[in-house]
């Protein structure tokens, strides 16, 4: 089991959507980087991440890595935001059937999982229908 | 730059090993490699393990390995691009040949990956995802390629049919390989009725958790000539990277890793699409293969999943891919995936790949992913 | 003058309905229902706590509030259900809504009243003149022993509310507290569940207290129960608010706009701040409200706000209360929800 400050380190991004926008080719990237991924440019502004998008690719996962045992089966996809940024998160609290490539959701704050039964609580985002 | 051949391949059968450790298997794959090349002494070894460390908590495994193999004080270096590490092995391997700096150089890979459970397994192999950004959301590596199959299927209208159909043909295929770990037929419907992984992938549009290790050994051609052995060259390679989240790619369907490592291949070797005669590619899920063709070249974007069906990449097809019976068929321990199709393509290159052999197979290709594609190496071999 | 200035709630769209509890224990629904005056409660997912769900209201809180959460001073939460036994909830929350380095932070623990106690304390600072925006949260995920009489009620939600000087929603007239030792309900380091006394939980707890601190505010300011559009109690179940309410001299329309809990459940220390939130969502402009919550152990807090013009402004800003109890609901099985609930032993 890793030190908390491994999960500590990405606060900013899991619980505010703290990204970059680069100040050249005004791109937003998430998570931050040094360097923009596209221009290469290093002057860069803090900025945050939209909280609503819309899915573009989806699963169900139903054999999950040993931290996700107790929720599967679960969906995940990858969430095209309104800022253009493309995040990968659960999609939750709407019936499998209903999600569909396009569907609307936005962000919320929920627990990813537990480091055992002792260990931290790993909080960040999921999306729901919007 | 020197001209490099294989000289020697070695693979046991592949499966649930479990009376064998790591060792146990890499040693008997790599001694029937020397036995092939009728040598006894290498000058360096490249090792492609994706996660020894995860998978039998066992690092530093080159030394190791060169140990039991009987090779100290030799130069062994382990390698490490998730799934494509043993391909990696054997671009490093012929680098080190090709600049002068080595003679003889065994190229090898190894995976021990029964040692775990299910869910550990399922962790390790997801490592190769990005561990912040989609391990942390529960994503697996069937999950990833879901994500890609999803898109696929919305973009270019492949179908779930199609999909199945790749895993239908690997089997097909690899019922003539003896060292396969499934050699048995399946249909598309079972497929299809088979049980649910990460829709829309099913059990069978995956490749199983494998114990095994392949090996080959390679060395200056003009030395391979004076030996009098069959001179099955390595013309070509190409190696190159993406974006481990797919996420932040610009296009989720297209393989841009592979694209880039084939065309830096296709150029080193002056070969084009359509001269090669055979291919092993990295099917690790059905959809990867349809992807990977694309990314080749072989087929146009988005026709991936139509070549399939109309056979074109079946053994008797325009050009046969995965005549092993690729990853889903023959087992897939990844790190030792890349240098198994290299033996397959000498195999068919050399003309001793019995009942599935490609007749007059002149030029063959290989194909090694890592992740969902965040790394390729690409390999084209000639049989001079 | 100081008051409200943005309010929020969160409710989990997971149901269970009380038939489906009984069916399990073999006991008669329709008595439990008559008798309890509950039909469903709410259910939190795995993956929501009382720090999920604090953080998702305080967001509705904000939308409403319009403020730089930067400038919030200070940021409590009540709730018998924090995640952890040692660290607090309130760091997440600050950390997830960007109130944080500059702001003081504390979990508060008094059984169903820890929610109005952070009210209170954060009310009560921005009326010091202390901090400029205060942050009052409750929030719970409460758990009832399977088969007692509190499985049927113990349920999840959150309400927040952020105080303030300027634009102003509902002012505070008055706050008041009224606290005995009085051990009713409990629950011992490292039990699961709680304890309580049955019918003693009823005459010298909840009626005793509530009745206490509602006369006590009242008398204070020269105000009877006529003088209020609306009353809040504290819900643990349908009957106790609308009983004490006539005790007190309230009508049941008084009362009926903040009584979620026949369809969301006692949410304990969300309870009656979500009562409130569901008040606020109907309140007009010079609208007099009375809140008077109820924690175990035991003790009442009270309050009078007079609801201001900038009501009409606000309420659409965040989802309402009563949309987030009936929109979009989630029905559970008993084993789906034990599941949910961690009812059930699994391998190590």
């Amino acid at each position: 089991m890793s030190t908390p400050s491994r999960y500590w380190r990405e606060i900013p991004q899991r619980y505010r959507l703290e990204a970059n926008k680069c100040n050249r080719c005004k791109l937003i990237f998430f998570p931050p980087r040094l360097l923009c991924p596209e221009c290469k440019n290093r002057d860069l502004e803090k900025t945050k991440l939209a909280e609503k998008g819309e899915v573009i690719t989806y699963t169900i996962i139903r054999v999950p890595p040993a931290q996700f045992s107790d929720q599967a089966p679960y969906a995940v996809g990858i969430i095209e935001l309104k800022d253009g940024v493309n995040l990968t998160g659960q999609i939750v609290d709407c019936a499998f059937d209903d999600i569909k490539i396009g569907m609307k959701v936005k962000l919320e704050f929920r627990k990813l999982f537990e480091q055992g039964h002792a260990g931290i609580l790993c909080y960040g985002y999921k999306f729901v229908p919007d | 730059m020197r001209d490099v051949a294989v000289i020697g391949i070695g693979m046991t059968k592949w499966g649930e090993l479990w009376k064998k450790s790591l060792r146990d298997i890499y040693v008997e794959t790599a001694l029937l490699a020397l036995e092939d090349a009728g040598i006894d002494r290498i000058d360096s070894m490249y090792i492609g393990s994706m996660s020894s460390g995860l998978f039998v908590g066992q690092e530093h495994i080159a030394s190791l390995l060169a140990d039991y193999l009987g090779q100290l004080p030799v130069p062994a270096t382990r390698v490490e691009t998730a799934c494509a590490s043993g391909g990696l092995a054997l671009r490093l391997g012929f680098m080190e040949v090709a600049s002068g700096m080595s003679d003889v150089v065994l190229a090898s890979g190894v995976e021990k990956m029964t040692d775990v459970g299910g869910d550990e397994a399922t962790y390790a192999l997801g490592t190769a995802a990005d561990q912040e950004y989609e391990g942390y959301q529960g994503i697996t590596f069937p999950g990833l390629y879901a994500l890609i199959a999803r898109a696929h299927m919305q973009k270019y209208g492949t179908t779930r049919e199609q999909l199945a159909k790749v895993a239908v043909k690997n089997h097909h295929n690899g019922l003539k390989n003896p060292l396969a770990q499934y050699q048995f037929e399946i249909t598309v419907e079972a497929v299809l009725n088979s049980v649910k992984v990460a829709d829309p992938l099913n059990i069978l549009d995956c490749s199983p958790i494998t114990d095994g290790a392949a090996a080959a050994i390679i060395c200056p051609a003009d030395m391979a000539r004076k030996m009098g052995k069959p001179l099955i060259k390595v013309i070509g390679t190409g190696h190159a990277t993406d974006t481990i989240q797919i996420s932040q790619r610009k296009d989720m369907t297209w393989l841009e890793a592979t694209y880039q490592a084939a065309k830096q291949a296709y150029a080193m070797a002056d070969k084009k699409p359509e001269d090669i005669d055979l291919i092993e590619v990295h099917d690790c899920f059905t959809i990867a293969e349809i992807c990977v063709t694309e990314a080749l070249g072989i087929v146009e974007k988005g026709k991936g999943g139509e070549a399939v069906e109309a056979g074109l990449t079946a053994m008797e097809g325009k050009i046969p891919v995965n005549t092993s019976g690729g990853l889903k068929s023959k087992g897939h321990p990844v790190g030792a995936t890349g240098i198994a199709q290299v033996v397959e393509v000498t195999k068919q290159l050399r003309g001793e790949a019995g009942e599935r052999q490609v007749k007059d197979a002149r030029v063959g290709m290989t194909q090694n992913m890592g992740g969902s594609g965040g790394s390729s190496v690409v390999h084209i071999l000639e049989r001079e | 003058m100081e008051g409200i200035i943005g309010y929020g709630a969160y409710i989990p769209r997971n149901r269970i309905k009380v038939e489906e509890i009984a069916k399990v224990w073999g006991a008669d629904a329709p008595s439990y229902k008559r008798g309890l005056m509950l039909e469903e409660k709410s259910v939190p997912s795995p993956d929501q706590d009382t720090i999920t769900m604090s953080v998702e209201a305080s967001k509705n809180a904000l939308k409403r509030a319009k403020i730089d959460p930067a400038d919030i001073g200070a940021l409590y939460i009540g709730s018998e259900s924090h995640p952890y036994a040692v660290k607090p909830s309130g760091t997440v929350v600050a950390e997830a809504l960007g109130v944080t380095p500059e702001a003081h932070t504390a979990d508060f623990e008094f059984a169903c009243k820890a929610g109005t106690e952070g009210m209170f304390v954060a009310l009560n600072l921005v009326k010091a003149g202390v901090i400029k925006f205060g942050m009052g949260i409750g929030a719970d995920t409460s758990q009832g022993a399977p088969g007692d009489a509190l499985e049927y009620s113990a349920a999840a939600g959150a309400a927040a509310f952020i105080f303030g000087r300027d634009k102003i929603v509902a002012k505070i007239v008055d706050t008041y507290a009224y606290m005995t030792d009085t051990p009713d309900f409990w629950r011992r380091e490292y039990q699961y569940y709680p304890q309580h006394g049955g019918r003693f939980t009823g005459e010298p707890a909840y009626f005793k207290h509530v009745t206490g601190a509602a006369r006590g505010i009242m008398q204070n300011n020269d105000m009877k129960p006529e003088d209020f559009n609306y009353v809040i109690f504290h819900q643990p179940n349908g009957k106790f608010p609308l009983r004490v309410g006539k005790m007190l001299g309230f009508k049941k329309e008084q009362i009926e706009p903040g009584w979620l809990v026949n369809k969301l459940g006692n949410t304990y220390s969300g309870s009656s701040p979500l009562g409130l939130a569901a008040t606020l969502d109907i309140a007009k402009p010079g609208d007099m409200l009375l809140l008077v919550s109820y924690g175990s152990g035991a003790g009442s807090d009270a309050f009078i706000f007079k609801v201001t013009d900038r009501i009409e402004e606000v309420r659409n800003l965040a989802p309402l209360t009563r949309d987030l109890l009936d929109k979009n609901k989630n029905y559970l099985e008993y084993g789906e929800y034990a599941k949910f609930r961690r009812k059930i032993r699994k391998a190590d």
